[in-house]
């Protein structure tokens, strides 16, 4: 037996243990676009209120309903933009959308994702509202790091970070906005853009 | 030589040794995703198959999904230490 071959063996299994465990084919530049959209509907929200003549929220005034409106369509945007360039993206690699990978992929972002996402509206139903900036990071940050498992370890990074930006928005709630626009627009952006970088390179 | 004796004969081959490095990051495998995953023909991969069963690397668990026959396949504990032998004996035979 050739020393070649057993090397050759070696990539070969390293290639199938990837390829059948993890999703591969996400796509960096919707990273980048999901932080756009973040920050627009950042700016949207920031102008609503400092338009409404408060500086502070109510929560059952027509400015709170926007706010609401604004982020759900943040939200569906970064949804509809990932799904369409990953699927473009896998179908360039060769990958399928919709297999054993990308299956556990999703269902494992989705258990933090909406475990967090009810929870807040269970609190915003009670009127607690101090913390809600705080919660998304957090909860964003556990499904990443939940999801990184099976898919391109760098993601699990970006939770990381989400998580410790949660944390310190639990402490000052005040900065909660701004803790909410660097970690929902300006990381997606910068991790947006490393992703984007080694896919070029790759 | 001890090395040597730690390869196994068995996966001494890409299909056979591709079949177990699915299942081992996999907690089950079915036939198909096997399929598109190591690009053979049925007759090739069921032959390969049947032959890591009968070493008891692996089980074979049938089940319907509807009216379709599914075969789940799943590495048994046997198999798992057998691969990971194998892996480290390669290993030591490419740093020697």
């Amino acid at each position: 037996m050739e020393e070649k071959d057993y090397l050759k063996d070696i990539t070969e299994i390293k290639q199938l243990m990837n390829r059948s465990s993890r999703f591969i084919s996400l796509s960096g530049l919707s990273g980048i676009l999901a932080g756009i959209y973040a920050l627009i509907g950042a700016a949207v929200a920031y102008w609503l209120v400092s338009n409404s003549g408060r500086d502070y929220l109510i929560l059952d005034g027509d400015v709170f309903r926007f706010i609401m409106l604004d982020l759900f369509l943040i939200a569906f945007l970064s949804i509809a933009t990932a799904i369409f360039l990953t699927t473009r993206k896998a179908k360039k690699n060769n990958e399928k959308i919709w297999d054993a990978s990308s299956r556990r992929l999703i269902i494992n972002f989705l258990i933090p994702l909406l475990a967090g996402g009810l929870y807040i509206l269970i609190i915003l139903n009670q009127q607690k509202y101090g913390q809600t900036g705080a919660l998304m990071l957090i909860f964003y940050g556990l499904a990443l790091v939940n999801a990184s498992k099976y898919s391109i370890g760098n993601i699990r990074y970006l939770g990381y970070i989400e998580i410790i930006l949660g944390l310190i928005c639990t402490l000052y709630p005040g900065y909660g906005f701004w803790l909410w626009v660097l970690g929902f627009g300006v990381l997606h952006i910068v991790y947006g853009s490393i992703m984007f970088i080694q896919e070029k390179r790759a | 030589m001890g090395i040597i004796d730690n390869i196994n004969k068995l996966f001494d081959h890409r299909i056979r040794l591709g079949i177990m490095s699915i299942l081992v990051v996999n907690e089950d495998a079915d036939f198909n995703r096997l399929k598109e995953l190591l690009e053979v023909t049925d007759g090739n991969l069921a032959s390969h198959l049947k032959a890591l069963e009968q070493a008891n690397y692996m089980t074979i668990e049938k089940s319907f999904i509807g009216r379709k026959p599914n075969t789940k396949y799943k590495a048994t504990r046997e198999g798992k230490a057998a691969f990971k032998k194998h892996i480290e004996a390669l290993e030591k035979l490419l740093n020697k």
